[in-house]
């Protein structure tokens, strides 16, 4: 079988976001994918074991966005591709239609994918749309929210799971199919070095993309006020007790 | 103990409590500082600089004594701390030239006395069985490496210190400030109050650039990435249960490092290219992922070293279950020179630089600081650490980056003992620099000056004089045969010697003679025109300096110091001025240029260029004069540091191209050669015993044991006389002597010769140390030519120190027989001293 998986490069989290007069600023951040996006890589990978076939991972932005698609070409998906937007920002609309143009032209030179795996969504802008969109766009069925896939063997239909506050939906449709997953579905593995040195030198298909504005438009970013938080002694050893029931009983936990 | 109530004032504020500042503040509190400020940016007790995320190991076997003593004064603290897992260490060789490295390094160990061996590849495997053996030429073996825990010795320290004096630890505490007045650091401005106190001492790790500024000072080091990764889990490693079990691995030649830490292997590498950082770039507390001195990794930079490490761990990291679990770009410091940043600050009376200091070296570095600011000494000597020893351009931004790029790559390399940087050259140029390209010069550097170590010109004088080559490529490489040829010529004939890389002060004014005889053991107090060559020690007796000193007139001196010295030695004289303004001081090292004529036809070549009298009686040995050569107006001193008869003629900068073609065109007729340095500081010296700083003299000896005690000491009191007269007293534990080198021959039946270092052993191969525990090592190698010998300068004790013992060197592997020539400082060469004073 055949899967895409798409990511997208974005900062990691860590330290406190600081802005600059661009927007974020980046100067001391490294790049990664989401968590659910590295839950994504490693199920396709372990579906590709179990079934045969291969792992495309797809990623839209700029060129450093090799760095992605090299970490998850470690992490044993069988190919990358990146398309080169440039350093702008696209919006979920954007993004999508770019998606949904290189999925076309990379179904018609080697078949159709029979899944397609997103990020629930972007640890950045966290607009939850993209996987959704490109679903439409290229008429397949698609569930969200997803933490447990099964294919069945004869590779005509998927089954999955995801939580919900009063319990589990499961969810079966046929392939192809479209899948936006979260942290939680598996356990990412960390690349190995001999993951690690394949990737180093596999070459990543680069395409240019025209990029036609979506309809959302970023104004600015603002930090929220920091909240102010006081370490309270309350006393050492023994003596500290009575002091430390107060406060439970102040919050109700007693 | 933790406080926000910062007092008013203290003692001393020590700013950063990494290994270096908690170590230093427990020292302080031993040595009976009162009220200590223990302050940091970050919290505790991890406050995000190197201390936190360094990889905590210790191989004590380094090249350097001092760094080596420093080292050995840790592991003791650490062990003490209960804080010290001895697990042993092995550096393999991959290549031949590595094994060489291997041999030579079996002589640092035993000269500083650590135990270690060199292995077969067989056995580096049966110690640590995950390794290809096909990959291992052979490994040197140091029992006693170690891995340490900072976080934890530091908490016991400040506790210890606690118990000890009135400590305040204040952590998330941000320094804004450092006020100073009149030259002397006042007060410390932080975000929770202000401290004033005399002493403030700087342990910043990386940051320690930027706060000194805060004061005017300067601390040259770059913060630099040293990139590593942890790979696991690990089942072999993870079924051991500790943190680790087996010996640590230093990959030598791909410059890496692989040791167990739990389950995992952690590498690190010193391969990658150089990444430097800006002080004022790293990212704060708040905005970092992990910590200010963990960044992000750049995967490409470490990718190489990937595979070396599967190519010597495959067996268990060649697996697809085994991840890349953490990596990082650690900070460190790196300095232009390599090596520690420590002392007063030459700017700022008060302000202590504790910086660039490996885990490997901070409690010692803590204790040996804590000694030098209670006493203004330390038991092991410094010189090399000592934050004065730069001079201005070697503070600058520029050069500080270029030698660090260039000198990362080299932590884990072959250095030669006379290895030449490469970058960051031709700083300072003598006016006769252009007239020594031309003759072929190869240059070598000090102090930023270019100076000719021999000249490709004399290349002739190699078949004249019938000089042999080193056969082997290690001895000779930064050598040539040359070297000895131009000191035949000049003993033969005469030779001219650039050496306006010579520090050179005037100091003057009503109060000059006090001062002066303050800081020289000689007496200062001589007729106008006396030169004075003198010891300076420090206050406990050790050396400082060996310099020459003028007396120009009643009431000024010319003070005549090395070019690698002159830095540290302005310093030190500067700081010492009388704070009533009676005594001036100037530093002429940019306004004179110097060049040393000597050899038996000096006189005449002299005699050929002024209308001066340069006659003996005029002019006798150990004088100074004023003469003009043309119209050039030079300060001539009748001295040798070659042994030969001749002057070292001062000159105006400008004016300098004048007097060296004066010289040369004198000099033809009487077959006079340009000679180099490797003449000057080796081959002439040596064979007249003469000391060097840095190489016989340093802290750790005083002028009884080096022969450079004068009859009688001067009434007058000077710095260190208390300890020099006790020294003269009691029974002397080691001498200065000088030892020929009597066979050669290797067991292959090749030449080889000793480049310095190496320890010096009984006939039955022991090691010899004195009853303080010094040992005897070789402190200069090098040709005798006229003298038919190779010597080897070294420090025996005085059972050792007789002259026609013998004894063996043992270098590369190998032992030499050797015999003690000297056990003072009576030349081999021209015993009598007739030629120089003739």
């Amino acid at each position: 079988m055949r899967i895409l998986v798409c990511v997208k490069r974005v900062p990691a989290s860590g330290g406190a976001p600081q802005l600059n007069a661009d927007g974020l600023d980046v100067r001391h951040l490294a790049f990664t994918v989401s968590p659910h996006e590295e839950c994504a890589i490693e199920e396709a990978v372990r579906l590709v074991a179990e079934h045969g076939g291969s792992v495309t991972v797809l990623t839209v932005g700029p060129v450093e966005a090799d760095e992605q698609l090299r970490y998850a070409i470690s992490m044993g998906a069988d190919d990358g591709v990146l398309v080169d937007t440039g350093t702008g920002e696209l919006d979920p609309q954007a993004t999508a239609a770019v998606i949904v143009d290189a999925v076309g032209d990379l179904e018609t030179a080697a078949g159709p994918f029979d899944l397609m795996f997103f990020g629930n969504e972007s640890p950045d802008a966290g607009h939850y749309q993209v996987g959704v969109r490109v679903a439409v766009a290229t008429g397949r069925p698609m569930v969200g929210g997803v933490k447990g896939i099964e294919v069945d063997p004869g590779l005509s239909r998927v089954r999955l799971r995801r939580d919900v506050p009063a319990g589990v939906e499961v969810y079966e449709t046929p392939l192809p199919a479209a899948v936006a997953v979260k942290e939680g579905l598996n356990l990412p593995r960390y690349p190995s070095m001999r993951g690690r040195l394949r990737a180093r030198k596999a070459s990543a298909t680069v395409v240019r993309a025209a990029v036609s504005a979506g309809g959302l438009r970023k104004v600015r970013l603002r930090l929220p006020e920091e909240k102010q938080s006081e370490t309270v002694l309350l006393g050492h050893g023994a003596a500290a007790a009575p002091a430390v029931v107060d406060v439970l009983q102040e919050l109700e936990v007693l | 103990m933790t406080s926000t109530t910062l007092p008013e004032r203290a003692d001393v504020v020590v700013i950063g409590a990494g290994i270096v500042g908690n170590s230093l503040t427990y020292h302080l509190a031993e040595r009976g500082w009162r009220s200590i400020v223990l302050l940091d940016k970050g919290p505790l007790p991890d406050p995000g600089g190197s201390t936190g995320h360094a990889s905590n190991f210790i191989f004590p076997v380094d090249h350097s004594k001092e760094i080596t003593a420093l080292t050995l004064d840790s592991m003791r603290q650490y062990e003490k701390l209960g804080v010290l897992t001895t697990c042993g260490g092995i550096e393999i060789a991959r290549t031949t030239e590595r094994e060489e490295e291997l041999r030579r390094r079996m002589s640092s160990a035993t000269a500083w006395g650590i135990d270690a061996e060199l292995i077969s590849a067989a056995r580096a495997v049966e110690l640590v069985p995950f390794m290809s053996r096909d990959v291992i030429r052979s490994a040197f073996w140091t029992p006693s490496v170690a891995v340490v825990d900072p976080l934890q010795a530091g908490v016991l320290m400040r506790e210890q210190a606690a118990a000890m004096t009135e400590l305040t630890v204040s952590a998330n505490t941000e320094v804004l400030d450092i006020q100073t007045a009149g030259g002397r650091v006042r007060k410390v401005i932080t975000d929770r109050g202000d401290i004033e106190a005399g002493a403030v001492v700087i342990a910043c790790g990386v940051w320690s650039p930027r706060i000194a500024r805060m004061a005017g000072a300067s601390i040259p080091l770059t913060p630099a990435v040293h990139q590593m990764i942890d790979v696991g889990p690990i089942p072999e490693l993870a079924e051991t249960g500790v943190e680790i079990a087996y010996p640590i691995v230093r990959d030598m030649d791909p410059f890496m490092y692989e040791r167990q830490s739990g389950a995992d292997l952690e590498i690190g590498s010193y391969a990658h290219r150089p990444i430097l950082h800006d002080p004022d770039d790293i990212p704060s507390l708040a905005a970092a992922q992990l910590s200010p001195t963990q960044l992000p990794f750049t995967h490409d930079d470490f990718d190489p070293q990937m595979e070396d490490a599967l190519e010597l761990f495959g067996p268990i990291l060649d697996r697809e279950d085994v991840g890349v679990r953490h990596a990082i770009n650690g900070l460190l410091s790196l300095t232009p020179d390599g090596g520690p940043l420590l002392g007063e600050t030459p700017e700022v009376r008060g302000l202590w630089s504790a910086a660039a200091v490996w885990i490997k070296e901070g409690p010692g570095v803590g204790r040996a600081l804590a000694d030098w600011m209670t006493d203004g000494a330390t038991e092991i000597d410094l010189h090399g650490a000592d934050i004065t020893r730069f001079y201005p351009h070697q503070r600058s931004r520029a050069h500080v980056r270029a030698r660090t790029s260039e000198g990362f790559n080299k932590t884990y390399g072959i250095v030669h003992p006379r290895e030449q940087w490469a970058s960051s050259r031709q700083q300072r140029l003598s006016p006769f620099y252009s007239r020594e390209q031309e003759l072929g010069a190869e240059f070598f550097e000090v102090g930023g000056w270019e100076r000719p170590q021999w000249y490709n010109s004399n290349a002739d004088l190699v078949d004249e004089f019938g000089v042999a080559d080193r056969p082997h490529e290690w001895d000779r490489r930064w050598w040539s045969p040359i070297v000895n040829a131009e000191h035949l010529a000049m003993r033969a004939r005469g030779a001219m010697i650039d050496l306006t890389a010579f520090a050179q002060f005037e100091v003057f004014g009503p109060s000059v003679v006090d001062y002066l005889q303050r800081m020289i053991v000689g007496q200062a107090d001589r007729p106008v025109g006396r030169l004075i060559y003198t010891p300076v020690l420090g206050p406990g007796g050790g050396f400082r300096s060996d310099l020459t000193v003028v007396r120009l007139d009643e009431h000024r001196y010319r003070i005549i110091t090395g070019g690698a010295d002159g830095a540290r030695d302005r310093a030190w004289f500067t700081r010492h001025l009388p704070g009533d303004g009676s005594v001036g001081f100037v530093d002429l090292t940019s306004a004179v240029c110097t060049l040393g004529l000597w050899g038996p036809r000096a006189r005449d070549v002299l005699a050929e260029v002024t209308e001066d009298d340069v006659g003996d009686a005029a002019f006798p040995f150990a004088t100074a004069r004023h003469l003009h050569i043309g119209t050039v107006p030079v300060l001539a001193l009748r001295v040798s540091y070659v042994g030969e008869l001749g002057w070292e003629l001062h000159a105006p900068f400008e004016q300098g191209g004048a007097v060296w073609d004066a010289v040369a065109e004198a000099g033809r007729a009487h077959g006079i050669v340009p000679a180099g340095i490797g003449v000057y500081g080796t081959t002439g010296r040596i064979e007249k015993g003469y000391r060097l700083m840095g190489a016989e003299l340093d802290g750790e000896y005083n002028p009884v044991e080096a022969g450079l005690a004068a009859r009688r000491v001067k009434e007058a009191d000077f710095i260190g006389k208390d300890a020099y007269v006790r020294a003269r007293e009691r029974p002397q534990a080691a001498a200065m002597c000088t030892l020929t080198v009597d066979d050669h021959h290797d067991s292959t039946g090749r030449l080889r010769y000793p480049q310095g270092g190496e320890p010096i052993l009984t006939l039955d191969r022991t090691r010899i140390t004195d009853r303080l525990g010094r040992p005897s090592y070789v402190t200069t190698a090098g040709a005798g030519p006229s003298v038919g010998a190779y010597l080897l300068m070294a420090y025996l004790p005085v059972e050792h120190a007789v002259e026609g013992t013998s004894l063996l060197v043992q270098y590369m592997g190998e032992y030499y027989p050797v015999t003690v020539a000297r056990t003072d400082r009576t030349p081999l060469f021209d015993p009598d001293d007739s030629r120089m004073k003739g």
